[in-house]
Parts: C-alpha cells; sequence; structure tokens
C-alpha cells in the first residue's frame, strides 16, 4: 500500500507559496525520513497530507484513490505539541477513547502509567502527553502516521523507549511512517531513506 | 490567627463553601419570595375602606393604600409576577442566543449575518426597540417577554460565537475530525459541556435587565395591563399619592423590586465563579 502526495501546492497567503508542485510517496513497509530547514514548509506538508489543511491544489492518495476527508483519515499526524492537541476539560482516559481503547500490553510497551488515565491534561508533562497522542493515533483504521518532530522534547533514554514501541507496532501492522526531524542522527538510526525537503520542494 | 477564628464557622469555610452557601441563602430567598406569591392570602388586598392609605405598621408592614389593600401583599404578588416574566424572557433570551450562536457556527456568511444582526440589535437602546416590540404585540405579558428576549440575546450570543469558534477552530476539534467524527460528536462532546457554563451564568444575568425592563414600561404604560399586580403598576399608581406623603406606596415596592435585582445579579456572580474559576479571576 502506498500513501501518495501528488503535485501538492499551496500558500498561507496569495503570492508567498510555501509548498510548490511537490510530490512524495509513502510505502506501508518502510519509515521515510524528512528534514528541512526551519519554516521551510515541513509540518504545512503534513497536514496537508492528513487533511488538516484543505484548500491545496494537487491531490493526497491511498492506492491512487483520493482520500475521502469526512470519515476517519488513514494517514493519522502526531504533531510536535500534544497539549493543543487535547481538549483541556477531558480526562486522559477520554481523550484516548475518543480514538480508540489500546489492548494493555501497547500501553506498558510505550510505559503510560495507569494513574494517568484519571488526570487532566495540564497534569501531565510533555512527554508523557506524547506519549498519549502517539498511543491514539495507533487506531487499527490507522495506515500510515505522519510524525512531525514528535521526540523533540524527550530525553534520550525515552525517546529511544518510545520510538522503539512506535517502530515495532508498525512493522507488525504495515504501517508506514513519515518521520519529521531536524535530527540526523535518530533519521539515520530509524529511517529507511532520508529525504531533504528543498530536493523536493522546487519547481 | 485570631482567638475568635474558630468561633465563627464562616471562617473556617473556604472560598468555595462561601460561595457554595451564598447561593444556597439567595434561591432559598428567591423561591421563597415566588412561592408564597403564588399560596399568599390574598383576603389582606381586597379593598378595605377602613384601612386606607395607613403607614406602616405591625399590621400591615409596607402600610395600605389608597383602597385599604395592604402593599406587603401586594408587593410579594409584583415580585412574584417580576420573577415569573424575568424566568421565561430569559430563558427565552438564552435559546434565542443559543440559536443564533449555532447559526453563525454552520459556515462563513451565517457568521458575518450573524455579527452584523449581534451589532445592529445592540446599538439601539434596548428600552426603545422594548417599547416597539411590547406594542407591536398588544402590551401585555407576551409582548413583555418577547420584548426582553429580543433585546437581551445579543451579550450571550457573542460570547458563545467566539467560544464556539475558538473550540472549532482548536486543534483538538480538528484532530477528532480527523479520527472522522461528525458535528454531532463535536458539539456534543466538545462544544456544549464547555459553553454549558457560559449558558447557565448569560441566562441568569439576563434576569435583572428583563425584571427592570418588564417594572419600567410597565410603569410608562407600555407593558403589563392595570389589572395586573405588577411592582411598575403599583409604582406608577403610588405616583399621584406620593405629593400627598404616602411615601411607603412606592418606597417599599421600588426597594423590593431593587433587592431582587440585586440578588440575581449576586448570584449570576456567584455561580459563575463556582462553575469556572479561573474565568472569575480575570
Ligand atoms: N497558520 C499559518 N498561517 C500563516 N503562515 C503560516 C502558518 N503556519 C505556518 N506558516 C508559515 O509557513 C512557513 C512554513 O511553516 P512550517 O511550520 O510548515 O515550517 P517547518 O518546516 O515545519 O518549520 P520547523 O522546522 O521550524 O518546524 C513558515 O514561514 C511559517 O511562518
Ligand atoms: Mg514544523
Amino acid at each position: 500500500m502506498y500513501l501518495n502526495a501528488n503535485n501538492i501546492s499551496f500558500a498561507y497567503k496569495k503570492n508567498k507559496p510555501i509548498l510548490k508542485n511537490i510530490s512524495i510517496s509513502i510505502p506501508d513497509n518502510k519509515v521515510i525520513g524528512l528534514m528541512g530547514d526551519s519554516g521551510s514548509g515541513k509540518s504545512t506538508l503534513c497536514k496537508v497530507i492528513t487533511g488538516y489543511i484543505e484548500n491545496y491544489t494537487g491531490t493526497v492518495t491511498l492506492d491512487r484513490e483520493v482520500i475521502n476527508n469526512k470519515g476517519y483519515h488513514p494517514a493519522q499526524l502526531i504533531f510536535q505539541h500534544p497539549e493543543k492537541t487535547m481538549n483541556p476539560k477531558w480526562k486522559m482516559h477520554k481523550v484516548l477513547e475518543e480514538s480508540w481503547n489500546p489492548p494493555q500490553e501497547l500501553m506498558d510497551t510505550f510505559g503510560l502509567k495507569d494513574n494517568w488515565l484519571g488526570r487532566w491534561p495540564n497534569e501531565l508533562s510533555g512527554g508523557e502527553l506524547q506519549r498519549f497522542s502517539i498511543l491514539r493515533a495507533l487506531n487499527p483504521n490507522t495506515k500510515f502516521i505522519i510524525a512531525d518532530e514528535i521526540s523533540t522534547m524527550l530525553d534520550a533514554v525515552t525517546q529511544v523507549q518510545i520510538w522503539d514501541a512506535l517502530l515495532d507496532y508498525c512493522k507488525h501492522n504495515k504501517i508506514g511512517i513519515l518521520a519529521v526531524s531536524h535530527d540526523k542522527e535518530l533519521l539515520d538510526v530509524i529511517a529507511d531513506d532520508i529525504i531533504l525537503f528543498d530536493d523536493i520542494n522546487k519547481l | 490567627m485570631s482567638k475568635v477564628g474558630f468561633l465563627n464557622p464562616l471562617n473556617s469555610m473556604n472560598l468555595r463553601q462561601k460561595t457554595i452557601l451564598l447561593i444556597a441563602v439567595i434561591i432559598l430567598v428567591l423561591v421563597t419570595i415566588f412561592l408564597s406569591s403564588y399560596s399568599i392570602d390574598t383576603s389582606t388586598m381586597v379593598t378595605n375602606f377602613m384601612a386606607r392609605n395607613q403607614a406602616p405598621s405591625f399590621e400591615h408592614l409596607f402600610g395600605t393604600d389608597w383602597l385599604g389593600r395592604d402593599m406587603f401583599t401586594r408587593t410579594i404578588k409584583g415580585l412574584g409576577l417580576s420573577i415569573m416574566i424575568g424566568a421565561i424572557a430569559s430563558i427565552l433570551s438564552s435559546i434565542v442566543a443559543m440559536i443564533m450562536a449555532f447559526l453563525s457556527s454552520i459556515n462563513k456568511y451565517g457568521d458575518t449575518l450573524m455579527a452584523w444582526l449581534i451589532d445592529f440589535f445592540s446599538s439601539i437602546p434596548h428600552l426603545l426597540l422594548l417599547i416597539m416590540i411590547s406594542i407591536c404585540l398588544g402590551k401585555g405579558a407576551i409582548g413583555v417577554i418577547i420584548g426582553v428576549a429580543f433585546t437581551h440575546w445579543t451579550s450571550l450570543a457573542r460570547v458563545l460565537r467566539v467560544e464556539i469558534k475558538e473550540i472549532n477552530t482548536s486543534e483538538y476539534v480538528n484532530l477528532a475530525r480527523r479520527l472522522g467524527k461528525g458535528n454531532l460528536w463535536v458539539a456534543k462532546e466538545h462544544i456544549l459541556p464547555l459553553v454549558v457554563t457560559q449558558i447557565i451564568v448569560g441566562t441568569l444575568l439576563i434576569f435583572p435587565h428583563a425584571i427592570m425592563h418588564e417594572a419600567s414600561i410597565t410603569f410608562l404604560g407600555f407593558g403589563l395591563s392595570p389589572h395586573e399586580p405588577a411592582i411598575g403598576i403599583i409604582l406608577s399608581e403610588s405616583m399621584s399619592y406620593l405629593t400627598m406623603g404616602d411615601w411607603w406606596l412606592a418606597f417599599f415596592p421600588g426597594a423590593a423590586l431593587l433587592i431582587v435585582v440585586l440578588l440575581f445579579d449576586i448570584l449570576g456572580e456567584q455561580i459563575e465563579k463556582l462553575l469556572d474559576p479561573t474565568k472569575a479571576q480575570k
């Protein structure tokens, strides 16, 4: 299975194009790393691929079929800052349940503690919240994970633990990954291929 | 630490408990007024020429009027009617506000239209619009209620519109939609629980306005009919007797009305404090 972005162009403001005719292809059995300068448009591309931005030109397809943005999106975005992606008035178990009920062993591999489930988002650290947002994205309907600098805020040990768990889960469930990061060493370890954003974003 | 502190139960309560106590007392007072106005013995309100124009006494706490009717009974009756009309008008007003806020969240055009309507309605002086609506609907309670409802929905609608827009464009709602959640889910699970405080407080804060406006347009002769036991009617009737020194005819009903209005105002503020402590501190 392939997730494709085909000839994507997009501008937040007229005459200031951010994405210029970008095409990218992600197979479901690989981890594709994406690197690029700050402010070049990587996060914007991630939002186009996952349906957060709708007024772009070009197409986003799953095995040649245009993705319907009304239902469950097969490509789920995980943000750099998880706190904004959680309703502040919801306890963590509800945040998770909005997507699915992960099995206990999966929660364990991500180091998610049971007593966190009864807390509010503002009672957890960024790293703890990030485990929830990753787990939330692993709903069985997910075919691709778009990880936009998801481990920037974590210490080295936690970073390894979380990436190990994520790579393992995705390998077993045939989920493809697009991993955006500034961290060359991290991408060298986790990614099968590394793409430079500037190479795909030029007319 | 003061030594007498523990003797005074109020001192040993935290802020939240004090707020709850205050809310409970106010609700008790208002409910008592309301219930007694519908169960009070109206025999003291019949015309009694033997007891005309009496100043306040133990028998007639608020005195009597020129027909010998007990002013305390009339005042309680009037307050009951005020609360009743205030309640219906406030609730109707919030319903209008909710419908308007909902319409504005549907699309850009609805939102533009609603922003314009909110500005338009809040730019006209309330009293003027109220009197016009009341006259058009043939005065009476219905005219007053509809008049208040259609002039007072704007402030709550404005708050709701901004709040709903903020929630709707938040990343967590965006994410919910990528999880395949529809409008109904978003409205029920994300929006409603976050605006319910505003709706309750907003409704309560319309109450004082509704009551004051009802009384004032009734006083001016554009509201309730003279047969109703309304405070506005009592006040306008008493006008011609004030010059004769019968001060109690206007003083007690007027003061009682102000107290009820103040109680609703405090109630709204305290409930806001209770439900949303962070907002009240701003
Ligand atoms: N909502 C927005 N409205 C207007 N401009 C935006 C918006 N979001 C981002 N931009 C602009 O678009 C450009 C690309 O931003 P983007 O977040 O995609 O960059 P990035 O490659 O992810 O950067 P970083 O590596 O720092 O995360 C930036 O110049 C940014 O200022
Ligand atoms: Mg970015």
